[in-house]
C-alpha cells in the first residue's frame, strides 16, 4: 500500500537515532562509573598536600612564599575546564555563563585578563572571543594524566611568579550528584590559608635543603593537584550530564516515534475507509 | 610494644599505601632518610627512588616512586609522589608547547575581548536550551 511512505521513513530514521542516543546513554551511564572512581581515588591526594600546605600557614617560616602573599589586582589569570566533547546538555553553556559572569566583575573594574583553557570546548569558547589566551591543553581523553596538565598550568603559575598576574582563579564543574553539577569559580592563588590552634606553639620545618626550593615545589604540587581535581570531576560531571541528556534524548525520541506512527495509522484507516465507500458505491451503481 | 607512626603515601591519580610502620626509609634529594616515630617536623624533595615501609611485625613493603615530597609530623608521615617523572627543563618543555598550542589556536582571531560578544553569544545558547525544554515539554504533555 502506498498511503504513509513518508511516515514510516520518518518513523524508521527516528528509530535508528533512538537507537544512537540509547547506546550513547549506556556508554556515558559505564564511563560516568569509571570516572566518579577516578574522582574519590584522587581525594587522598589532595586532601594529603592540602593537610601539608594547612600546617606550613600555622608553621612560622623564615621564607614567605609569594603564593601566600595578596597582591593589589592589575591582572587575573583564569584556568577554564570544560569537556572535550558536547552532546552533554547545558554543561559547558552553564559553564561558561558562570565564568563570563565572574570576569566582567574584574572587567568593569579596569583588570585585564588572562586565560588558560582545559578541554577542547573552552578552546572553541575562548578562541571565537579573540582574547589573551596564554596556554592550553586539549584532548585530554576519559583518563586524563597529571603529565598533560603541567605545562598549562606551569604557564600561568611563571606568570605569578613574574608579576604578569595578581590572582589566579580555576572555573569547573563541581560534581554534586548524577543530575546536578555546579558551575564553580574557585580561587587558586594567592592560597587561602586557615589559621588553626592546632599547634600553639612555635615551631617550623627542617627544610632540606633549603626553605625556598621545597616550597617552591610543594605550593606548584598543590596548585597542580587543585587544577588535576577540578578536570576529573568535570569529566565525571561530564559523564553523568550525557546520560541525563541522552536519557531524554532517547525518551523523546519514543514519544515522537509514538506521535508518528498515531498519525500513520490514521491515514492508513482513512484510505481503507474510502476505498471501501468507493467498492459499496460501486455496487450499488451496479 | 613498639613506637609506630602512620603513614600515608599517595599520587595524585590514587592512594597507594595507608597504614601504620616502625620505621620508614625514603629518597630525599640530600640523600637516603630513615624516619622513626616522633621525628621533628621535617619536609624535603625527594629523587626517584624506593620508599620502604617497615611495618610492626618486621614485614617490609617497597615502592617505587618517580619523586615527590615528604613530610613528617611526629605522628604521620606523608608521602607525596609525582605520577610523572619531573625535571625543571621538562617542565620548561611543557610550558612552552601548551603556549605554542594556545598561540596556533589564536591565530586569526581579533586582538581584544569582546565581552558583548560572548553574552550575546552565551544568551543565543542559552535560548536554545530553552527552546529545546519548551519544545520537549510540550510533546511530554
Amino acid at each position: 500500500m502506498a498511503v504513509g511512505k513518508e511516515i514510516r521513513e520518518k518513523i524508521k530514521s527516528v528509530k535508528s537515532t533512538q537507537k544512537i542516543t540509547r547506546a550513547m546513554e549506556m556508554v556515558a551511564a559505564s564511563k560516568m562509573r569509571k570516572a566518579q572512581e577516578r574522582m574519590e581515588g584522587s581525594r587522598p591526594y589532595s586532601d594529603k598536600i592540602g593537610a601539608v600546605v594547612g600546617h606550613l600557614a600555622n608553621a612560622h617560616p623564615e621564607y614567605r612564599h609569594s603564593y601566600l602573599n595578596e597582591r593589589e589586582i592589575k591582572r587575573v589569570g583564569y584556568i577554564i575546564i570544560s569537556s572535550d566533547r558536547g552532546l552533554c546538555g547545558g554543561l559547558n553553556v552553564n559553564l561558561f555563563r558562570e565564568a563570563i559572569r565572574d570576569v566582567k566583575s574584574h572587567h568593569d573594574n579596569g583588570v585585564e585578563i588572562d586565560y588558560t583553557a582545559v578541554g577542547s570546548k573552552a578552546l572553541g569558547f575562548l578562541g571565537r572571543l579573540g582574547i589573551n589566551l596564554v596556554s592550553e591543553a586539549s584532548h585530554l581523553g576519559d583518563q586524563p594524566e597529571m603529565a598533560t596538565l603541567i605545562g598549562p598550568v606551569k604557564a600561568m603559575l611563571d606568570a605569578y611568579d613574574e608579576g604578569k598576574i595578581d590572582r589566579l582563579y580555576v572555573v569547573y564543574n563541581k560534581f554534586v550528584n548524577t543530575m546536578t553539577q555546579q558551575p564553580t569559580v574557585r580561587q587558586v592563588l594567592p592560597l587561602e590559608q586557615e589559621k588553626s590552634d592546632e599547634f600553639g606553639h612555635h615551631w617550623d620545618y627542617i627544610y632540606e635543603p633549603e626553605a625556598k626550593p621545597v616550597m617552591d615545589t610543594l605550593l606548584q604540587r598543590y596548585v597542580e593537584s587543585i587544577v588535576y581535581q577540578g578536570v576529573v570531576e568535570n569529566i565525571a560531571c561530564e559523564m553523568s550530564a550525557r546520560m541525563v541528556a541522552m536519557k531524554s534524548a532517547t525518551d523523546n525520541a519514543g514519544d515522537l516515534i509514538n506521535d508518528l506512527e498515531l498519525v500513520y495509522n490514521k491515514a492508513r484507516q482513512t484510505a481503507i475507509t474510502s476505498e471501501l465507500a468507493d467498492i459499496v458505491g460501486g455496487a450499488a451503481a451496479v | 610494644m613498639s613506637m609506630t607512626v602512620h603513614v600515608d603515601i599517595v599520587s595524585a591519580e590514587k592512594e597507594i599505601f595507608s597504614g601504620v610502620a616502625e620505621m620508614v626509609f625514603a629518597p630525599a634529594e640530600m640523600g637516603d632518610v630513615g624516619i622513626a616515630p616522633r621525628h621533628a617536623p621535617l619536609l624535603t624533595r625527594m629523587k626517584p627512588g624506593e620508599v620502604r615501609v617497615q611495618q610492626p611485625g618486621g614485614e617490609e613493603l617497597d615502592f617505587f616512586i618517580s619523586g615527590g615530597l615528604l613530610e613528617v609530623q611526629p605522628h604521620v608521615i606523608t608521602i607525596l609522589a609525582d605520577t610523572a617523572v619531573r625535571a625543571v627543563d621538562l617542565d620548561e618543555a611543557a610550558v612552552l608547547q601548551a603556549k605554542e598550542r594556545a598561540e596556533a589556536a589564536m591565530q586569526d582571531k581579533q586582538a581584544t575581548m569582546d565581552y558583548a560578544k560572548a553574552q550575546v553569544e552565551l544568551v543565543q545558547a542559552a535560548a536554545q536550551l530553552q527552546a529545546i525544554d519548551r519544545i520537549r515539554k510540550r510533546s511530554g504533555a
